[in-house]
This record gives C-alpha cells, sequence and structure tokens, in this order.
C-alpha cells in the first residue's frame, strides 16, 4: 500500500449528505441478502446435492444509509459485484430489502404503488424495455397510454427528446435494426416519456462509443436541468461521473465506503502525480527524482509522490535542460482503482 | 376504465404490427394449428368409416365436423404465455414490466384478442373448405349458436387465466418446460382434442369433467355439434363460470405470490 489513504480514515471522510432537506431518497440501513445454491465439481458432489443442496448467504448490500435532496446527480461507484444494480433494484421497487428501509418520494418502493411507478424510471444499460420487432414510436405510444400522459404533454416530450436525443429518423426504424447507440438513445427516451422525477441509471452508457457516451451524458446533464429530476446513476466509465456528478456514493462488497465529493475522494485517493519533461533525448537516468514510467523523443513521464511535486519539479528544472514541462493528476480511472483496492473489508 | 381501454386499443396496434413483420412464421403457425386437427379428423373418420360409418354417437360427418369447430376453438383458446414467460423473466423483460403502472397480464389479454382477430377469419375460410371437401355433417339451431358465443368466451377466458397462472411457475422454477409437458398432455387428453370425450371411457370422462380442461375445448365445440341439451349447455356454462371464478382467484394468488418470491430473489 502506498502512502496516506488506506483503510480506517476512509470512514471518517464522510461528508454526511444523509442529512438533505426534504430528501428524494432516503436509505436507511438498507440491507440485501442472496441465498445461493452452491455447485461443487465432479459427479459425486452433483449426486449429492440432488438431496442436499448447499446454501450460503451473500450479504450484496449491507447496511447502507444514505439520501438524496431533489435534483442532486449522485454517482454511484463500486467494482462489478459490489451491490449498486441490487441497491438500484430495491429502490424502484424490484426487490425486497432483507434489512432496513428505503423510501424514494415519500413511497416505500417495493410496495410498488402506482402512484410511485409514474414518477420513478430505472434504465439498464444491459437490457431493453422496446420492443424488439417494430418500431420505437410503437413502444412510445404504448408507454403514453400506460402512464396515462396526455396528449398534449407527450407530444411535447417527445419533441423535446428527440431533439436532444437525435431520434429523428430512428423513430421509425424497427428496433432490431437499430445499432447499440441508437437503441440506447431510445431506450432512455422510453424511460423518460412521463418526465420521471427520479431517475435510476445502472450503466446507461455501457458498450457505447465516446461520441455516444458524451452525446448521453450531455442529455442527462440537459434532463436534470431542465426538470429538475434527481438522478442515481451507475457507470464505470468515470468520464460519465466526472462530468455528471459532484457528489458520489462509493460502496464495495455491499458497504459503504464514501459518500461526498469527488472532487475531494479524488484528492485523497490521490498520491501521486504524473510529471512530464521534454530533455532532448532519453539518455539521461532520471530515476533519481521519481519512477520513469516511459520515455520517448526525450520526452519523459515520471511519477512522484504527489507532496515531493513542487520540490522536485525545482530540482528537475535547475539540473536540467528542461525544454518544456507538465505536471499532471493521475486519470480518475487509477484513483477510483486504489479507492477499491485498497479497502479490504 | 377509459385509461384501459386506451391501453388495450394501443396493446391491438402494437400486436398488429408485430404480427406483420413476421408474415412467414404467421403462416407456418397457422398451417400447425389447421394440420394437428385434420390428423385426428382423418384418423377418426376412417375408423369410423371401418366400423360401419358410428362410433358411439359420432357417426363420421359429425367426427369431421367435431374437428373442424374443435380446430377454431382451438384458436380462440390457445395462449402462448407459458413458452413465454420463463424468456421474459430471464431477458429482464419481467422487470420493466414491474416497473410500469399497470398489470401486465392486459398487455396478454390484448395480444391474445388482437391476433385472434388477425387469424381466425383466414382459418374461418379453410375450416369451411374442410368442411366441404370432408362432408361434414352440421345442423345449427338458434339456442347453440346464442349458447355458443359465452361458452367459447368462458373457455378462452379459463384456458388463458389457468395458463398465465400455471406460466408463472417460471418464478420459482427454471424447469419450466416439464410443468408444460405435463399440462398438454393432460389437455390432449381430458379436453377433448384427441377425441371426443363422449367415445371414451366413462372413467375418462369423469375425470376431465371435474377438472377444468374439457371446459376450455370440448364443451363448446360439443355444444355447438348438438351433442348437449339445452339444460347440459347452461349447466356447462354455470361450470364455466364456476372455473372462471376459480381461475381469476388463482391468477391473482399465484401473481402476488409469484412477485414476493421474484423480488425475494431478483434476476
Amino acid at each position: 500500500m502506498a502512502d496516506g489513504n488506506s483503510v480506517k480514515p476512509l470512514s471518517s471522510y464522510h461528508t454526511v449528505k444523509s442529512a438533505a432537506i426534504n430528501p428524494v431518497v432516503q436509505i436507511q440501513g438498507l440491507s440485501k441478502t442472496y441465498i445461493v445454491n452452491e455447485q461443487e465439481a465432479g459427479a459425486k458432489a452433483t449426486i449429492r446435492s440432488i438431496i442436499h443442496r448447499k446454501k450460503t448467504q451473500v450479504a450484496a448490500v449491507d447496511d447502507i444509509t444514505f439520501s438524496m435532496a431533489p435534483g442532486e446527480i449522485v454517482g454511484f461507484l463500486g467494482p462489478n459485484g459490489a451491490g449498486k444494480t441490487t441497491t438500484l433494484k430495491m429502490l424502484s421497487g424490484l426487490l425486497y430489502p432483507t434489512r432496513g428501509n428505503a423510501v424514494v418520494l415519500g413511497h416505500i418502493p417495493w410496495k410498488r404503488e402506482k402512484s410511485f411507478l409514474r414518477q420513478i424510471t430505472l434504465v439498464m444499460g444491459q437490457r431493453n424495455q422496446l420492443v424488439w420487432d417494430i418500431a420505437p414510436i410503437h413502444s412510445f405510444e404504448l408507454n403514453r397510454v400506460i402512464y396515462r400522459i396526455p396528449l398534449d404533454d407527450y407530444r411535447s416530450i417527445l419533441k423535446e427528446l428527440t431533439e436532444l436525443l437525435e431520434l429523428g429518423p430512428l423513430l421509425t426504424k424497427p428496433v432490431r435494426n437499430l445499432s447499440l447507440g441508437e437503441r440506447m438513445k431510445c431506450e432512455i427516451a422510453a424511460a423518460l416519456l412521463h418526465r420521471p422525477q427520479v431517475v435510476f441509471l445502472d450503466e446507461p452508457t455501457i458498450g457505447l462509443d465516446v461520441t455516444m457516451q458524451r452525446r448521453i451524458r450531455a442529455f442527462i446533464a440537459e434532463y436534470n436541468k431542465r426538470f429538475g429530476a434527481t438522478v442515481l446513476m451507475t457507470s464505470h466509465y468515470m468520464a460519465d461521473v466526472a462530468a455528471l456528478c459532484r457528489r458520489v456514493v462509493v460502496i464495495h462488497h455491499g458497504h459503504l465506503l464514501f459518500d461526498g465529493e469527488l472532487a475531494f475522494l479524488l484528492q485523497k485517493f490521490t498520491s501521486h502525480k504524473t510529471i512530464i519533461i521534454q530533455l532532448g533525448e532519453c539518455q539521461a537516468d532520471l530515476n533519481v527524482y521519481g519512477e520513469v514510467l516511459a520515455c520517448e523523443d526525450g520526452r519523459y513521464t515520471l511519477r512522484v509522490p504527489k507532496a515531493d511535486t513542487a520540490r522536485i519539479t525545482e530540482r528537475l528544472l535547475a539540473d536540467l535542460p528542461v525544454v518544456d514541462l507538465l505536471v499532471e493528476d493521475p486519470p480518475i480511472e487509477e484513483v477510483i482503482d486504489r479507492v477499491f483496492t485498497e479497502w479490504n473489508p | 376504465m377509459k385509461a384501459l381501454f386506451q391501453l388495450y386499443i394501443q396493446q391491438f396496434k402494437t400486436t398488429f404490427a408485430t404480427m406483420f413483420q413476421y408474415r412467414a412464421s404467421l403462416i407456418i403457425w397457422m398451417i400447425g394449428q389447421v394440420l394437428e386437427p385434420l390428423v385426428y379428423l382423418i384418423v377418426w373418420s376412417t375408423v369410423s368409416n371401418s366400423n360401419g360409418g358410428n362410433i358411439g354417437s359420432y357417426n363420421t360427418g359429425a367426427f369431421v365436423s367435431y374437428f373442424i369447430i374443435l380446430m377454431l376453438v382451438n384458436q380462440v383458446t390457445y395462449t402462448w404465455v407459458m413458452f413465454d414467460y420463463e424468456y421474459r423473466i430471464r431477458q429482464g423483460f419481467l422487470s420493466f414490466a414491474l416497473l410500469k403502472p399497470v398489470h401486465p397480464i392486459h398487455a396478454d389479454i390484448a395480444d391474445n384478442l388482437m391476433s385472434k382477430a388477425i387469424t381466425l377469419p383466414i382459418l374461418t375460410v379453410i375450416a369451411v373448405i374442410l368442411a366441404l371437401s370432408f362432408h361434414a355433417s352440421l345442423t345449427l339451431t338458434s339456442w347453440r349458436i346464442i349458447l355458443f358465443i359465452p361458452g367459447l368466451l368462458l373457455a378462452f377466458g379459463i384456458r388463458f387465466l389457468l395458463e398465465w397462472t400455471l406460466a408463472q411457475a417460471a418464478f420459482w422454477t427454471t424447469r419450466v418446460s416439464a410443468i408444460n409437458q405435463i399440462y398438454f398432455f393432460f389437455l390432449l387428453f381430458l379436453s377433448g382434442q384427441i377425441a371426443p370425450l363422449s367415445i371414451l371411457p366413462s372413467a375418462i370422462q369423469i375425470t376431465a369433467k371435474i377438472l377444468p380442461f374439457y371446459w376450455m375445448m370440448g364443451f363448446p365445440t360439443e355444444l355447438l355439434l348438438g351433442k348437449v341439451t339445452l339444460a347440459s349447455a347452461l349447466f356447462g356454462i354455470g361450470v364455466q363460470a364456476v372455473w372462471l371464478t376459480i381461475a381469476v382467484w388463482l391468477v391473482r394468488v399465484v401473481w402476488r405470490l409469484g412477485v414476493r418470491a421474484y423480488a425475494a430473489v431478483g434476476q
């Protein structure tokens, strides 16, 4: 483990957002334990399992507490299997928790009251709701009557969504003929036609190219701004999170690790900086200054402890014929990866 | 109520659009619907002919009429939800359905009604052609036609709701096809699909009439064919109404339990 920020201080980073005024989403001690049949290898074990199945309990979500204020966009981070999707499913009413409470827009989600369902949406990047064989516009029309959207409202929101997401020509093509990105845009539109107040997004940009990711991201920001919707989103693309979420909630192995500002998290977990200097050629040994990550055409990339950045920069400038110098933060992915790997409960 | 009506209209449109996306498979499916009763029709008329023209109360012409009416009754009452449910759960479609403020059964009802409205006229034409080619004998009376309509609709209601109930087995097990096979085995023998119930041993007849199978297919068929007296027809419709009530109750209870199981385990 590198210097500084390790397991213990992490819990003290929690900035208490749970006390949001008039929270739209309020979660208290939420837990979900799955009972899983264990399958052992081998014929004997298979036969044994017919009579006696070995079951284990898996705590997918363990005692999570946080809340969200109206209009907030919160990034929900964690590695695969951290419990993000399970939490989103509990909050949208698809799963009962094993313990704990959640209140979303004044409703208990898993009661699945109609007045609750009309105000929320869940977009799952890997699943789709559009009818596969026909054009998205049919599914949109179906959602219009399901959510009882008045015709005028429907027309205006459809127009808005069509503009924002550039859906125009896609609306009348069969879904099966759309590309992944086009389909995702239509999925998102279908999920937002009823103007939900609370939007749960589970990997909305998964599998999309950079341009499409950027477009979806811009759209989420715009939707949030225009309708004041509260958004809780998971994403493995840190660019999504960095662009949209000031606040992040980090979970790992079902436990809440961090709840606070993304900038704060990054600062705390950035132990190193990268210094890039341009020299004449790659002959010099710069390992005395820091870890040399690469050198190409005299352009060195050095990794140095954050605290020593200023001192090392000064020395480099004094000792060497530096043509150009650049100090950078490590990529956000690297930092988040550190958060996950350095915390082992 | 108005909202539900609009929902049905929209679902009709969706089904309509979907069905015409796959015209070839629609035709293949309809051929299947015709072939099965056609096989029974040929087998039983051959047996009847070699038996001197009669088996029980059925002569050759009556067999022909029976299987042609049965084909139409099967067409109206048939559902595919049992084949579909497991897929819906695995693919996450059910999650999307649960997120919506309307019971997913409405989509299935509308879907069934629309696809039948599309296929029934074609099958009726086929039925007329078959009746003429195989010399069906059928004398219709007005009360039979009048009672046949509620009898047929109730049969659809019972079969649809019971199959929807059974389909929900997918909430608990991934081996739905085994359950489907057992169900279709009973349906084949006890509904009158393989042979008119009245020519089968009385033990089978009694079993079939205690269970819902006969009331889902055999009863409306025999009613129109004239194998049921007016009193039995009225009694039969009463039995159907009771089964429909039971089926409504079952579908609700199992749905509640199923969703609870689904929400406990997730997919």
